[in-house]
């Protein structure tokens, strides 16, 4: 079974991924899958239905709006970052996490490098499939960077001005 | 003045590790070039044509004596002996070598200052009225939410990766000295009808091949919930600014498409949604505020015997009065205007001996405060009116009392060809010949205001489209031209100006300019400046001046 880093109790760990990404013109296998968007809405309901637990690919672009009324369905929103550079799908993650409580796992996906843990970490995402070869300790220590942070987001961080309030 | 506590001093310290650390990666080739770029740009450090260049935030153009000597000791130790102001009012050194940049960075750290977020596609350093603190006219220290922003921008998790880059000014005065409507957001400081503070808010501004004057989205948003608008406003952009050409990519496009109305509903609808908990508290920003206020001022007559009588003594002082001296908000006070643009020089250049020499006049009479303006010079913001006379005296035996501040020599240019690997044309050598024309101080001040501006490409980092006159050097198989435009301003009647008529060969750029300011002293009617002549007469006689002797 493949494995991706994920994040548990805050600690970026190797995980066994039960889930097989599959592609619009794949056939689905069998178990868990994770699928784009447009898939997931022909399809969806019916795999469902099967037991299958389900997650869906949302592209750059792509609205999470879109998923609001299936996300309590989903264990599974996988945010492709196409290029490092790309940051569209961090206000993804912030909306899903703080706008509509998704609970489930938000996988980085794409280019996704060593240099964005931090972002992706503080903006909702849980889960990563590193694109540089990074290890979990050098993940853990790229998310964890800084000792201080300026903003209120959607980890459990406290911003320095909260801190100087204390 | 804003001094970086406990929080902001590991904040940096854990910044300048990683780059030095990602520096080493680089040395060694564990990383690649293309690997290191945006790593690199994320801390300022450019490749150009000769050398790495870096570039060094000036938070809103602020700068006490240590800061501007520590600037002076790397201009020293790492470049050739002089660094570069520019219109963001940040200072750029050229001649910097990549094993070096780890240690700059270190210094930089020392006294509280970094190039973190000076280049690529995120929130970049806010600027502020350069009179801040200083002037009568504000409604308030803009500076306070200058470093609100800046400290809330630092490393933002959601918006460290934008379209494009992004750019803040604000100002709390009538009178605009940022050019706040050329910015991604502008804020103006207003009284709301409680008389409570907050915001006018202006988006979509900014200069390259598509010129745009920022429209108001909204006439007043309240300072408490400015935070939270600010983020309505970058999170509609991160998800629908264009990304597919970066020249289409910045705010404006988004807005111009989109139109300011429809623009303007999606950041309401999406603030409602977001709420106050992303504000930040009263407390931090009387935190911050607290920071800023009182200066101890001494109490002081409003006029000044030794200041008087220097005016009459000395033509020359009394010439520097004039045009680079303004009203400060304290009796006894001045604000003084320090001219990068000596006749000849390369504008914004200033030698490490200059800025030793202006953090100790700074330091003794300024109390400990330097200002960078977004033109390019450089501002004493509060001395004693007794001591202008010796501040000028200093000033002028170091090269830096040109007094010709908003004068037709004070002139921004871009780094051009000279430096940079985008230019298509030089920009320096053009300010330079303008400036030298008209080095006659009593034409100059005959001219009258007058402002212009050069790019040497269409990134229009020298301000070209907000120019008075502005110049643009383009490329016309493999020779220099230049393309004039007149009407353009910056300022409070913020405008993008008009193509005059085909580019220009170089040796013609000087003439055509004198042939515009003569056409200005013939037509100009009772205290129009040029700009005002040119919105009265239009194009028309101006045009036909310069392309005469063509028909």
């Amino acid at each position: 079974m493949p494995t991706y880093i994920k994040l548990k109790d805050g600690v970026a760990a190797w995980a066994e991924d039960a889930f097989t990404t599959v592609a619009d013109e794949e056939k689905l296998p069998r178990g868990d899958v994770i699928i784009s968007l447009e898939r997931f809405k022909t399809e969806g309901d019916h795999l469902l239905v099967e037991g299958r637990s389900l997650g869906v690919r949302l592209e750059a672009g792509e609205a999470v709006e879109d998923l609001v009324y299936d996300l309590p369905r989903l264990s599974v929103i996988a945010l492709v970052f196409p290029k490092f550079k790309d940051g569209r799908n961090y206000s993804s993650a912030r909306l899903l996490r703080d706008r509509y409580g998704f609970k489930g796992e938000i996988r980085a996906v794409g280019e996704v490098l060593r240099e964005q843990a931090g972002h992706m970490v503080r903006c909702g995402v849980d889960a990563f499939e590193p694109y540089d070869g990074s290890t979990p300790e050098q993940w853990q220590a790229a998310a964890h960077r800084y000792r201080h942070v300026y903003q209120r987001d959607s980890d459990a961080r406290v911003p320095a001005f909260v801190e100087r309030a204390q | 003045m804003y001094r970086y506590d406990e929080i902001d001093k590991q904040f940096l310290a854990d910044r300048t590790a990683e780059f030095r650390g990602q520096v080493e990666r680089r040395l060694i080739n564990e990383i690649t070039e293309e690997q290191f770029k945006p790593i690199r740009l994320m801390n300022g450090l450019y490749l150009q044509l000769h050398a790495y260049m870096l570039r060094i935030a000036i938070p809103y153009g602020s700068l006490r004596s240590r800061q501007l000597r520590m600037l002076a000791e790397i201009a020293r130790t790492h470049d050739k002996g002089y660094g570069h102001f520019t219109t963001r009012t940040n200072m750029q050194f050229h001649w910097i070598k990549l094993r070096e940049a780890p240690d700059i960075i270190d210094k930089l750290a020392t006294v509280d200052m970094h190039s973190i977020q000076t280049s690529g596609n995120c929130i970049r350093n806010t600027t502020a009225d350069p009179h801040a603190g200083a002037t009568a006219e504000e409604l308030d220290d803009p500076r306070v939410w200058c470093e609100a922003v800046r400290q809330w921008s630092s490393v933002h998790p959601e918006f460290s990766f934008l379209p494009r880059k992004f750019k803040i000014a604000i100002v709390a005065s009538l009178k605009d000295r940022a050019a706040v409507r050329i910015h991604d957001i502008g804020l103006y400081m207003r009284r709301g009808r409680n008389g409570d503070l907050g915001f006018e808010v202006a988006v979509g501004g900014g200069l390259g091949r598509t010129p745009y004057v920022a429209p108001t989205i909204r006439q007043f948003i309240p300072a408490a919930r400015l935070f939270s608008y600010l983020e309505a406003i970058l999170r509609v952009y991160n998800r629908y600014g264009r990304r597919d050409n970066s020249f289409k990519a910045r705010i404006k496009i988004l807005v111009a498409s989109l139109g300011v109305e429809e623009f303007a509903r999606q950041v309401e609808a999406e603030w409602e949604k977001i709420g106050e908990g992303s504000d930040l508290p009263d407390t931090e920003l009387a935190r911050i505020r607290g920071a800023f206020t009182p200066l101890p001022f001494e109490t002081l007559p409003a006029s000044s015997s030794a200041f008087e009588e220097a005016r009459l003594a000395d033509p020359a002082f009394a010439r520097f009065v004039r045009n680079n001296v303004h009203p400060h908000k304290q009796p006894g006070y001045a604000i003084v205007d320090v001219s990068l643009k000596a006749i000849g020089e390369t504008p914004g250049d200033c030698s490490a001996e200059q800025m030793d020499l202006i953090a100790d006049l700074a330091e003794r009479y300024s109390l400990d405060d330097v200002r960078v303006t977004h033109e390019q010079n450089l501002v004493l913001p509060h001395v004693r009116l007794d001591d202008v006379p010796t501040v000028h005296a200093a000033l002028a035996a170091a090269g830096l009392a040109t007094p010709n501040v908003n004068l037709i020599s004070d002139i921004i240019a871009c780094p051009g060809l000279d430096y940079c690997a985008l230019a298509n044309a030089r920009a320096i050598p053009i300010a330079q010949h303008i400036a030298e024309r008209f080095a006659d101080q009593d034409r100059a001040e005959l001219i009258g205001e007058l402002k212009i501006k050069i790019s040497g490409c269409i990134n229009a980092c020298g301000h070209h489209h907000v120019g008075h006159i502005g110049i643009l050097g383009v490329d016309k198989k493999g020779e220099e031209f230049y393309q004039l435009t007149l009407g353009g301003s910056g300022a409070e009647d913020a405008e993008v100006g008009k193509i005059l008529g085909p580019a220009l060969p170089e040796n013609r750029v000087t003439d055509a300019i004198e042939q515009l300011v003569e056409v200005y002293l013939r037509e100009r009617q009772d205290g129009e400046r040029f700009l005002d002549t040119y919105r009265r007469t239009g194009m028309a006689p101006f045009k036909e001046a310069v392309y005469a002797d063509v028909h």
